[in-house]
């Protein structure tokens, strides 16, 4: 392995892209093209660069790898970087998002070019550092920070209730974040420190956990989102131009169940064994909930975004099963998601940019015009509904499998909406491409571009090669969440057999 | 011992050289007239500078001179040489628009050095009678600044408004004064402190009477909630560049003086006073905030934003610790950056038909003038507290020293105001970026306050990556109030 700041260099090569956009001088004409370009290759360079941790990464170890650490301010905060095997994909899935979204908003985006790659690559620094940072107080810079570019992204390039949309997102996410900062500086105080790996090892009180573990709820839960504080996402989505709600589905919403996973979880282990039911009942809502919102939209951007919640509560209930199969399965039923609801995005799109309207019942008959698209948009359904062959199906087999060694009807809730994911998708799927193709100007459309295939095709071999040959992505999570349940069952073992030995000695007394 | 006839005059060199600058300035003016007021207005700035650097040559532990009446600290240091910068910025940002506006006349810089001088007297003051002194050629100086626009009904109305007002509470601060004085006896701070500390000392009475008209006085002048009413009208009313110094350097300098107060003689009575300034915290917030939202005359916005800030500054007064201070100090550095570059902003608004300070009027402005609109921008970012701008770390360090000292539910319920101010200073980045353009601004802000601004913006954004210099020196600043 090198010695050079990888984690750094991916990091914030995109804000150097985003410097040189931002010299570029001359017509506006040449300024829009000059922008597409070094946006799409800084994009594509760091998806590289990235591609070093896939090859470096020892798969055999739960430590922190790649790790930098330097002094930033005053001594008791560092400038502290690292991945471990639960984040590594996470940045992968970041990198390799990033310059799907540059191509796709290509000719989708005509007006003020340079200011949208600026914030695109401002973003994709902002969310690999949420992934990489070591630092309680880095990481909340980051994950503050990218409320910023994406409440310029949704309120400048986005549909007509746009304002609305990003002040909804921005302040929701915010109201979230801030208790969970008062809880960073109690644990700062309490703990003396804010670097990450030092505060999971640390034991706090265990009522103190509990108000602690609430705050970092309120902030998770908002950006995973849950029921019932979902309701920014899809009006978020609804309003955001297509690459920003990929961004928001595909790697935004991951930021949740990552926080569970990082903080939550390793910090306040008791207290995430309290509320694991509420988390329970909440996920089990949002799943069969929002699957019945979801059947009834007649907006296909909302349609998927509800399913997204949907998709997102099956995560929640994986992660707080607390085993194997429900953590690991939760893990890549968030990868998998970040790509398949990113890739049905981007297919709402391809149709969008054509005809400007996302109502299902504006469409109809595709297939005739549009095979290859009907080929694509089946492949990522077949996904979203967890066929088995794709990625969508190892993620929810897991946490279906590690649910039912939980509670019995938590599985059974879970798998309810499987079966109404199905129902939604399907009949989505039936009245866009199928049926008699009536409407004049579908008469006349395009199939995909060649532009638009270089889009998709990446994240079809994913999807496949996830569902098909899911080791080489999970031999990743192994060490690190068999080192995360080891601890969390050290800690709840000690916190049960405290009561009973103060009995015991009691009775000796 | 018999005092020395002379006292040293070492300590007060910069204080010395802004009086005699003054005095000085104003034969030149008096003597060419109005023609010369931009050479008053860069010789003021030149004494500030002067002060500024005499300052931080001062010795770095504390000398008292004056009968005890006068104290150089690491503290007074610090907050002088912020109070110092911005009345330099203050008068450069004048210059150009009171030509502008026909307005421009020689006492105008004057007044600024005279209130500085008054400032900077009242850091320094140990003693109810220099405080006082201090805090009056401050204010009488703010009173002639708000009105300075003769002709104008409105800016005379803010001077009158804030003349009236501020006399009142001068009143407020005088009687407690006296009545402090009455019941201990004394009027030097570290008399005071001696004797708070004695063993089985408790407060009378009346004594409590004093503290609490001391503090509703001081209030006043940071425009603390309840005390806050002239705010919006005098903003509104002033001058812009006279809004812009009012919004900083008086804010600095009087919450400088309420830390040495309550944490210097009363920093025994910690419980007395505790409440007070919770109090005045929350309610500054939450109006702040609050009361922003509906506002659609920018300089009114930022008279309500000033307020809801003084909220967070007392915060870091309220935790009553080391900590504190040196979060409050952070806080005001930051602030100061924040401020001045918006203000200067908003002195940019400005059409062929004269000044304008209505929100709506910055529409598109992102596609007319896409420098000042990122910048602004930033301003609002950062004033909101979002990270990674300079603004939330002023922020963070207020609230990790009222977490520090148990006060977690005021830190809750401001970390919640923010969210609600956020809305407002979101709105202002919603109508530049995401409303269609309004009729355009005239030609650029001149090349002074471009450089002004661009620092500002720099110094907000950069700040994340080398913070260490100004935490550190408040650090040390704070150190020496708190013992």
């Amino acid at each position: 392995m090198s010695n050079w700041p990888i984690l750094s260099v991916i990091t914030f090569l995109p804000l150097v892209g985003a410097l040189f956009i931002l010299l570029i001088r001359g017509e506006e004409e040449i300024v829009n093209r000059n922008a597409r370009q070094v946006a799409l290759w800084t994009t594509v360079i760091t998806f590289i660069l990235s591609l070093a941790l896939w090859a470096g990464f020892d798969r055999t170890t739960a430590e922190f790898q790649f790790v930098e650490k330097s002094e930033w301010i005053a001594g008791a905060i560092n400038y502290h970087m690292g991945v471990d095997g639960i984040t590594v994909l996470f940045v992968l899935l970041t990198t390799l998002l990033m310059p799907i979204c540059i191509l796709a908003s290509w000719e989708a985006i005509t007006v003020r070019v340079r200011e949208y790659m600026i914030a695109f690559l401002v973003l994709e620094t902002l969310m690999i550092g949420v992934f990489c940072a070591l630092d309680l107080v880095l990481f909340y810079l980051f994950f503050e920070g990218g409320l910023i570019p994406m409440f310029l992204i949704i309120g400048i390039w986005g549909g007509p209730r746009k304002i609305y949309s990003a002040f909804k997102f921005f302040l929701y996410t915010l109201l979230g974040s801030v208790l969970m900062l008062i809880a960073m500086i109690y644990m700062y105080w309490e703990a003396g420190t804010t670097d990450i790996p030092t505060l999971m090892t640390h034991q706090f009180d265990p009522d103190i956990q509990k108000w602690l573990w609430l705050a970092f709820f309120a902030s998770f839960a908002v950006k995973m989102p849950m029921w019932p504080v979902h309701t920014w996402l899809p009006d978020a989505h609804v309003e955001a131009p297509t690459a920003g709600s990929v961004v928001l589905a595909g790697i935004l919403l991951k930021m949740g169940g990552y926080g569970f996973l990082r903080f939550s979880l390793p910090m306040f282990p008791l207290a995430s064994e309290y509320f694991a039911t509420l988390i329970f009942v909440l996920s089990v809502i949002a799943v069969v909930y929002t699957s019945l919102v979801a059947l009834m939209q007649e907006d296909m951007k909302k349609l998927i975004a509800y399913s997204s919640v949907a998709h997102m509560g099956f995560v929640t209930i994986g992660i707080f099963t607390f085993n194997q199969q429900g953590l690991e399965g939760s893990i890549i039923q968030m990868l998998s998601h970040g790509i398949v609801s990113g890739a049905l995005f981007l297919c709402v799109g391809v149709v969008y940019d054509r005809i400007h309207s996302r109502e299902i019942s504006r469409y109809g008959g595709l297939v005739n015009r549009m095979p290859k698209y009907a080929f694509i948009f089946m492949v990522f359904t077949m996904a979203a509904v967890a066929l088995p062959g794709t990625s969508g199906f190892i993620g929810e087999f897991l946490i279906l499998a590690g649910a039912y060694k939980v509670n019995t009807w938590v599985a059974f809730g879970a798998a309810t909406g499987m079966v109404l994911g199905a129902a939604y998708m399907l009949w989505l799927y039936r009245r866009v491409i199928f049926g008699e193709l009536v409407r004049e100007d579908l008469k006349t459309i395009l199939d995909l571009s060649r532009r638009e295939i270089w889009v998709f095709a990446p994240l079809i071999l994913i999807v496949v090669w996830m569902g098909v040959y899911p080791a080489s992505f999970t031999e990743f999570l192994h060490v690190s969440v068999e080192n995360l349940m080891a601890q969390h069952d050290a800690v709840v073992t000690a916190a049960r057999a405290l009561p009973v030995e103060v009995a015991v000695t009691e009775v000796a007394q | 011992m018999t005092p020395a006839l002379i006292p040293s005059l070492g300590p007060a060199v910069p204080e010395i050289l802004l009086a005699v600058a003054a005095m000085a300035l104003l034969m030149v003016g008096v003597f060419r007239g109005n023609g010369a007021s931009n050479l008053v207005g860069w010789l003021s700035v030149a004494a500030l500078g002067v002060a500024a650097v005499l300052t931080l040559g001062l010795p770095g532990e504390r000398v008292l001179t004056f009968s005890n009446m006068f104290v150089v600290d690491g503290f007074a240091r610090f907050v002088k040489v912020m109070v110092l910068m911005s009345s330099a910025l203050a008068i450069i940002m004048s210059m150009n628009w009171l030509d502008r506006e026909n307005i421009n006349r020689f006492e105008y810089p004057l007044l600024v050095l005279l209130a500085a001088l008054g400032m900077a007297m009242m850091v320094s003051a140990n003693d109810l009678i220099s405080l006082y002194v201090g805090l009056e050629l401050q204010s009488l100086s703010l009173y002639v600044l708000a009105a300075i626009r003769r002709d104008s009904a409105v800016s005379t109305e803010a001077g009158i408004k804030y003349f009236v007002l501020g006399a009142l509470a001068s009143g407020m601060l005088l009687y407690g004064s006296s009545l402090i004085y009455g019941f201990t006896g004394t009027t030097n701070f570290d008399a005071l402190a001696t004797l708070f500390g004695r063993e089985g000392y408790s407060a009378s009475i009346g004594l409590i009477f004093g503290i609490v008209f001391l503090a509703a006085g001081l209030a006043f002048k940071v425009s603390a909630v309840p005390f806050h009413m002239w705010t919006p009208d005098v903003y509104e009313g002033a001058p812009t560049p006279v809004t812009a110094f009012f919004a900083v350097a008086p804010k600095i300098a009087a919450l400088a003086l309420f830390s040495r107060i309550v944490l210097g003689p009363f920093a025994e009575m910690i419980d007395q006073w505790r409440q007070i300034i919770v109090f005045l915290a929350i309610a500054s917030m939450v109006l702040g905030a609050v009361a922003a939202i509906v506002q659609t005359n920018i300089k009114r916005l930022m008279a309500y934003s000033s307020i809801g800030h003084v909220g967070y500054a007392l915060v870091g007064l309220a935790a009553g610790t080391e900590e504190g201070v040196r979060g409050l100090l952070i806080y005001l550095a930051i602030y100061l950056a924040m401020n001045v570059g918006a203000f200067i902003c908003i002195l940019a608004m400005r059409r062929k038909d004269g000044m304008t300070e209505e929100i709506r009027d910055l529409a598109g402005l992102a596609q007319t003038r896409p420098g000042m609109a990122a910048a602004l921008a930033i301003f609002m970012f950062s004033l909101a507290g979002i990270p990674p701008l300079a603004g939330f770390f002023g922020k963070f360090y207020v609230f990790v020293a009222a977490v520090n000292a148990g006060l977690v539910g005021l830190a809750v319920i401001g970390v919640i105001a923010s969210v609600i101010g956020a809305y407002y200073y979101l709105r202002i980045v919603k109508i530049m970026y995401f409303d269609e353009p309004a009729a355009e601004f005239e030609a650029p802000m001149s090349r002074e306050l471009g450089i002004v601004v661009t620092a500002a913006a720099v110094f907000t954004v950069l700040f994340v990556l080398y913070p260490s210099p100004i935490l550190d020196s408040a650090a040390v600043a704070a150190a020496a109030l708190v013992p």
